[in-house]
């Protein structure tokens, strides 16, 4: 019992200390995992709303691709991009492997799947004839998408929210690609496992409240966009 | 769908009648453009729509409404600004617009209201209000009316009636309701299988049917077009082709009404009876035509206006009734039914 009791203890005195390590940690947790999710918001957003308002052949075949790689290890993921990073591999003049971008990344293929797959479905499951009264109301076809992306806010921003979800609590791939360097491109998930590792409980615990707070405060966050405009 | 050639009278409505599946709503689409037709064109005002630059100045000329109200999840106003706002129209310009059409459609207290917490009837009339703010030219109905309630429905038709005569629009509606198309329509289709079985007033369709499957379609009643000319005791008198035809009913005089009649409703005799007799109505009139129709004879006579009458074979024989041959025609007051046309 005393190895957790004083974990704990040592972990908030780390915590309302501001510790400078743990701080520095978490903001580059937040960072790296902040742009994956917004460039996964993008891509996933644009590329899952393009399939469910298109009809094509192999349609069928992508959609499955899209599902499959909402549940893809993110070690696959850390293997692959370590392999196209690597000093002889086909990236490797960029000289990215082992720094922060490389997490970005990795973390960015692991996060697209993901709100593709649930921005596909968002979009999908809005009436079929929506989209003909948004343009017998005389839209363009950009207009109709935007107030088809905007009708689908609410499990839009779900999916944002589980790619953020699946990215910030990731380690292998931010391990693989980014090394783990302290000071450099050690996140949160990283170093809790190499505290844990080492047996210093205490600081594994704080990382890991930080790491709890930090998933609960965005969505809080975001739970608060989506439901701001929600009239009486 | 074959359709060779549909005219789209201006300022006209035309309700499209028949049975699911007739390709009503293929039809409205294809006019709004909002399917492709494997071959054709549309003409609008001369022009053609080919380019994507005229189909969209084309769609803002339209409006369509469905029957699911089909509203976005936002305010009521916000739903009903829509269209404007698609249409790049200023903010307070678009206010006023807004303002002045949820007025129009009853539900300017609603303004602020989510479109989710909407009743039917108030998600429809939202629905019919963004639609009519964008001031079309052309509105595209889809059953609009088939999901409400009876009473919800009334009160929404006619709503719709006045708001249709007030701004001349013209106005394509799909139903499957007989009542409806004769109450809103100049002119009234009747599609099956993909075809126009039947185009004309609803006078003309109801009264000679084209073929089996109109007659069969729009029912066997009389259609008359009357105006109410004063009310007695319960019953109104309503003048139709300067024949004077006595109905139970709800209506004040200068009214326009259809009255209905059915065929099984109505008597034939040889000699005008004297007295005695309980049905209203009766009219010297000449017999146009016999047809058998299995265990009767559907009579169509010609009173000064057009009745039909079912009678049975043993009747025809002992009245001698034959074509050319001259018949006085009789039926209750109560057997009209009146559908009160608000013009």
């Amino acid at each position: 019992m005393d190895i957790i009791v004083e974990g704990i203890k040592q972990a908030f005195i780390l915590l309302f200390t501001l510790d400078r390590e743990v701080l520095g940690i978490t903001w580059l947790s937040l960072k790296i995992s902040g742009s994956a999710t917004f460039l996964s918001m993008f891509i996933g957003v644009s590329v899952g709303t393009a399939v469910a308002l298109n009809q094509f052949p192999g349609r069928r075949f992508v959609v499955s691709l899209i599902n499959t790689g909402m549940g893809l290890p993110p070690v696959v993921v850390g293997l692959f991009v370590t392999i196209f990073l690597w000093r002889n591999g086909p990236f490797g003049f960029l000289e990215m492997l082992y720094t922060p971008t490389a997490i970005v990344i990795a973390q960015t293929v692991i996060a697209t799947p993901i709100v593709m797959g649930i921005s596909l479905a968002a979009i999908q499951s809005l009436p079929a004839n929506l989209r003909l009264q948004i343009l017998a109301l005389g839209a363009t076809r950009l207009q109709m998408v935007w107030i088809l992306v905007k009708e689908a806010r609410l499990p839009l921003l779900a999916a944002v929210m589980a790619g953020f979800g699946g990215v910030i609590s990731e380690v292998g791939a931010s391990m693989m690609v980014g090394g783990n360097i302290k000071g450099y491109s050690r996140v949160l998930t990283t170093a809790t496992v190499m505290e844990t590792g080492k047996g210093n409980f205490a600081i594994a615990m704080a990382l890991s409240i930080i790491l709890l707070l930090l998933a609960f405060t965005v969505n809080v966050v975001l739970t608060q966009i989506q439901q701001r405009d929600r009239p009486r | 769908m074959n359709i060779p050639h549909l005219d789209v009278p201006e300022g006209k409505v035309i309700s499209l009648i028949g049975p699911n599946g007739a390709g009503k709503s293929t039809l409205l689409l294809t006019l709004a453009r909002l399917l492709k037709s494997s071959q054709g064109n549309i003409i609008f005002k001369g022009k053609k729509i080919d380019s994507n630059h005229t189909l969209i100045d084309y769609r803002r000329h339209l409006a369509m409404v469905f029957q699911e109200p089909l509203l976005f999840d936002t305010t009521v106003f916000e739903n009903v600004a829509t269209g404007l706002k698609i249409r790049g129209m200023r903010h307070d310009e678009m206010k006023q617009v807004v303002a002045d059409y949820l007025e129009r459609f009853g539900i300017g207290h609603l303004a602020g209201r989510s479109a989710r917490k909407l009743s039917g009837g108030e998600a429809q009339r939202t629905s019919l209000a963004r639609a009519f703010a964008t001031k079309p030219e052309i509105v595209f109905l889809d059953e609009p009316f088939s999901s409400l309630d009876p009473p919800t429905r009334e009160s929404l038709i006619e709503d719709l009636d006045r708001i249709l005569r007030e701004t001349g629009t013209t106005t394509i509606m799909a139903t499957h309701d007989q009542m409806e198309a004769l109450r809103l329509s100049d002119q009234i289709a009747v599609m099956n299988q993909g075809k126009i079985a039947q185009i004309g007033t609803p006078e003309s369709v109801m009264n000679s049917p084209a073929d089996e499957f109109v007659a069969s379609f729009v029912g066997v009643e009389t259609i008359l077009n009357g105006e109410i000319v004063r009310t007695g005791a319960g019953t109104v008198i309503c003048r139709v082709k300067n024949k004077e035809i006595e109905a139970v009913g709800d209506a004040k005089p200068g009214e326009r009404v259809v009255c209905c009649i059915r065929p099984e409703h109505v008597t034939l005799s040889t000699t005008l009876s004297g007295g005695g007799v309980s049905a209203r109505n009766t009219f010297a009139g000449k017999i146009v035509k016999i047809a058998p129709m299995g265990l009767f004879y559907k009579i169509s006579l010609d009173c000064g206006f057009f009745l039909t009458a079912y009678v049975t074979a043993p009747s025809v024989e002992n009245l001698t009734l034959q074509e050319g041959k001259s018949v006085f025609a009789s039926f209750k007051a109560t057997a009209v039914h009146l559908i009160r046309r608000s013009v």
